[in-house]
């Protein structure tokens, strides 16, 4: 039975009171106590840092070649937190209840409203470790706005939010390390986990440069792997994002939650051919200052600065007023996909639409700058290169990735932009604590489930990785630890660790023995095709049957044919990706059985069979009101749980962002 | 922008492991578009290599989006290839022309060994950073982030020295294989900021130690890690890190 641990008591006095009557573990106690983190992106560095400084001893494992590397690096435009610095309106209730409501109401409350309490520590946090975020000239900080608010609670560091608040984690993580409080594993990945009387107690990993499989203890692990938007092939993760250590979780008794709630992000470059190994993000910030839009006229073939101002459709301005260019991204991407399907689409592929900065970059910045300096009845020529400046100070980095990938100038031509798949609301399913449904067992960051419903609101992202890993963690976790101080480490010859390491070797034996025809790519690339022409943007119930019986028939060729070059005991690059596309195909499975299921439109999950008049999603409360908390069985096959979502201060309502 | 494919000759280091030695190995891939990502055309070629039966190239890429410092080919005699402030993933082949022959090797420095082909060990700048590239400040209650008001164009210079991604380039182009840009961007980050300045003698005198201590080797100024730095991190920071160095060594009272 799934107890999700929410604590008694009012909303807003839950976690206070929860943190003043957890169990709590003494210093000497903390020494003698082991705990694995597996990966280092924000969640996992923040967690190894909080805990090694607590004085627990720590294992951290990442399969990069340093901690730094973590995909968290590559968020570009902020981070959320209530401070209400701009004197808006803003406050914990406001973002906890943004943050709901952008998740299309399937989300818990008492886990939002904890993750609103915790976002203004994580500033103040993250400036005394000196993470550089962007300041106004009185040295104060500064904020943007984000899509799905209309307060500005987004703090940045131009478009490299991710990549500084990572450099502060890792930071404090390699001042552990160099304490001895944090032992490191860099080119590491896991590849099981190991139970031992109902209790974790360790993990299976292969070294990636020797090949060999170590086992290593720990009183409790914590899953901060990311998510699994690379079951898509083309997404906006890094190409070695995957869900391997997840799925070998869920396979040793993890429920998976929400599988199916995939966050298509709507800006991202569109792709250009067979080749393409990854898409690329263009940060939601820029839907701050870039309006889109398309054409009036179908099939227009006019270059973009030749369709005159009439004849653009600016169509998020249109149909939402109130949010227009800002609304949440399962709306914008939703948007895009329509007017491309109906044949308004520009670019060679016509799958794309224009992000127009022209507008601001004189209206908004030229003109602010003109009178700043005083120039009266500026020229266009004056605007133009005033406003470039301020445009560049804010997302210079943006645009120059684009003209580098593009070979066009957006100061010049507006962005071609399409949705691409960007980050994964499913993932393993904890309680209250972030505890899984296996004991012992946390999950963290973008790996679990828990905060953003069926779509996550911009620069929301990077809050709930460092909440879980700053502030959340080092709280719950003494409450587990605090029952096991009078357990021993427990020795690696343990047949339990035997058991799981002799698996693993036989997996990657069977693996290397097919000896087959197709390259791993070709079988990725396939499932990516699968599950994005019917478990996308849009889905419908004869499209997951079919996706399903697709996905079986592609694992049983996988498992015949395909080919993995060179050795097990050596530096193997298509032996690990072996590894992570036979999980991915497991995991698309139960993700279009669970978008099946689940018969409702909300957030990013659009049920073509489940909308309004005017084509928006269309929730049915009645019916699906429940987290989706699936549990392996065995080879396809799967029983559902479901934890009801109970909304005792916020009443959901249809989401409006007219 | 008119797209064009290209055929070309690749010429490419080829080594097993750390201890054996490796060799220039030649491939031919056809039909290469100018839309590609350098690192998708080696996509290309280790897929071509598969079917054919043969090894395909290690090399090290992760985010492709310019970020991450994973990726480190050395390009025609250039760290990240042709394209200034520009990695590897972000080199596209529109950069290259038909029947080009380009040569790829891995980062040569003592204190990067070679693991397999492209691939290098960097974990000595982890351990320079362990020295002391950090503020030593524990998670907790820190005060007010507007209670440390900064200087905005010393928020935005450490910013710049911030936005260095840990490649290694500098380390690659720099004839005595120095780290000094790298060092230099960590120190100047956390002097330039008041939260660093407790720390700021201890940190720039142990990160050089242990930057010695790795086998980097001595910065001359020649200014070759500026021109190939991806992140196009100044070598005003290294002026800087001299700086403190001097003021650290000098004054120190310990």
């Amino acid at each position: 039975m799934l107890d999700s641990k929410i604590p008694a008591g009012p909303l807003e006095q839950k976690w206070n009171d929860y943190k003043g009557h957890v169990k709590l573990v003494n210093p000497a106690n903390k020494r003698k106590l082991e705990i694995i983190v597996v990966g280092t992106g924000l969640a996992g560095a923040s967690a190894a840092a909080s805990l090694g400084e607590l004085g627990y001893r720590v294992k951290a494992y990442c399969f990069q070649d340093s901690p730094r590397r973590a995909h968290s690096i590559a968020a570009q435009g902020g981070i959320n937190a209530a401070k209400n610095y701009q004197n808006d309106g803003d406050s914990v209730f406001r973002l906890f209840y943004d943050t709901v409501k952008g998740g299309d109401y399937r989300a818990r409350e008492a886990n939002v409203h904890r993750l609103a309490e915790v976002s203004v520590n994580i500033i103040d946090q993250c400036v005394a470790q000196g993470v550089p975020f962007a300041r106004e000239y009185g040295g104060l900080l500064n904020n943007r706005s984000f899509g799905g608010t209309q307060v500005k609670r987004t703090f940045y560091a131009a478009g490299q939010t991710g990549q500084q608040l990572l450099i502060g984690a890792y930071q404090a993580l390699e001042r552990q390390v160099a304490l001895g409080n944090v032992t490191m594993y860099t080119r590491h990945e896991m590849l099981d986990l190991v139970i031992i009387d109902g209790k974790t107690r360790g993990i299976i990993c292969r070294n990636l440069v020797t090949g060999e499989l170590e086992r290593h203890f720990g009183h409790t692990v914590l899953l901060c792997t990311g998510g699994y938007g690379n079951v898509f092939y083309l997404s906006t993760n890094a190409m070695g994002s995957n869900a391997t250590a997840a799925w070998k979780a869920h396979k040793k008794g993890a429920y998976f939650g929400n599988p199916c709630f995939t966050q298509i992000h709507p800006t991202c470059i569109p792709v250009t051919g067979d080749h393409q190994s990854k898409l690329t993000l263009m940060s939601e910030s820029l839907r701050n200052d870039g309006r889109i839009w398309v054409p009036k006229k179908k099939d227009d073939n006019r270059k973009a600065n030749d369709i005159p101002e009439e004849e653009r459709d600016y169509y998020l301005e249109r149909r939402y007023p109130a949010f227009g260019n800002l609304v949440p991204r399962d709306v914008a991407s939703r948007a895009a996909k329509e007017r491309c399907d109906a044949g308004y689409g520009v670019g060679t592929t016509k799958q794309a639409v224009y992000l127009d900065f022209k507008y601001n970059l004189i209206n908004k910045y030229g003109k602010t700058e003109a009178g700043k300096q005083g120039i009266e009845n500026p020229d266009m020529d004056t605007l133009v290169r005033l406003g470039k400046e301020v445009v560049k100070e804010e997302y210079g980095n943006l645009f120059d990735m684009y003209e580098k990938i593009t070979g066009e100038n957006p100061y010049e031509v507006p962005m071609r932009i399409y949705p691409a798949v960007h980050y994964t609301m499913g993932g393993l399913w904890v309680d209250y604590e972030l505890m899984t449904s296996v004991k012992g067992l946390y999950a963290l960051g973008e790996c679990n489930f828990s905060d953003h419903g069926a779509n996550r609101l911009g620069a929301s992202a990077l809050m709930q990785g460092l909440a879980d890993g700053y502030f959340v963690i080092p709280y719950t976790i003494g409450n587990y630890l605090a029952d096991e101080i009078a357990t021993k480490p427990i020795p690696t010859s343990h047949k339990a660790f035997e058991a799981a390491e002799n698996a693993v070797r036989e997996r990657i034996n069977t693996l290397m023995n097919i000896k087959g025809k197709q390259s791993v790519e070709s079988f990725h690339k396939r499932l990516g095709r699968i599950m994005w022409n019917k478990c996308g943007m849009a889905r419908n119930e004869q499209g997951l049957k079919e996706a399903i019986e697709e996905i079986r028939a592609l694992k049983k060729e996988f498992w015949s044919d395909v080919r993995i070059p060179g050795e097990i005991n050596e530096m193997n690059p298509e032996l690990d990706k072996a590894n992570r596309v036979a999980d991915f195909i497991e995991l698309g499975e139960l993700m279009c059985k669970d978008a099946l299921e689940r018969a409702e439109s909300c957030g990013g999950h659009f049920r073509e069979e489940s909308q309004t008049p005017d084509g928006e999603a269309l929730r049915h409360d009645d019916k699906f009101m429940y987290v989706s908390a699936w549990e392996y069985k065995g080879d396809s096959d799967w029983s559902l749980n479901k934890e009801p979502l109970d909304y005792e201060v916020i009443k959901p309502t249809q989401r409006n962002y007219k | 922008m008119e797209h064009y494919n290209m055929n070309l000759t690749l010429k490419v280091w080829k080594q097993k492991n750390k201890s054996e030695r490796g060799r220039f190995e030649t491939y031919h891939v056809k039909n290469i578009s100018s839309e590609m990502s350098f690192l998708e055309m080696f996509d290309v070629l280790n897929e071509q290599l598969i079917e054919e039966g043969k090894e395909p190239i290690a090399f090290d890429h992760d985010c492709r989006e310019g970020i991450c410092g994973m990726c480190s080919m050395y390009i025609n005699g250039r760290p990240h290839g042709p394209w200034h402030g520009t990695t590897t993933c972000q080199l596209h082949m529109r950069a290259f022309k038909d029947g080009d022959t380009i040569v790829v090797e891995p980062w040569r420095a003592n204190a990067f060994p070679v693991l397999k082909d492209l691939t290098v060990d960097r974990n000595a700048f982890d351990r320079i950073i362990q020295a002391g590239g950090f503020i030593s400040v524990n998670t907790g209650n820190a005060q007010d982030g507007n209670n440390i008001p900064i200087e905005k164009e010393k928020a935005d210079q450490a910013f710049a020295a911030a936005a260095c991604i840990g490649c290694g380039a500098c380390v690659a182009a720099c004839k005595n294989s120095s780290a000094m840009l790298f060092v230099s961007a960590k120190v100047s980050h956390l002097a330039l900021l008041p939260q660093g300045v407790p720390e700021k003698k201890t940190r720039v005198l142990n990160m050089i130690a242990q930057m010695d201590k790795e086998g980097f080797g001595s910065c001359t100024n020649t200014g070759a890690c500026e021109a190939v730095c991806p992140k196009e991190i100044s070598l005003d920071n290294i002026a800087r890190l001299n700086k403190e160095y001097l003021n650290a060594a000098a004054v120190i009272d310990k």
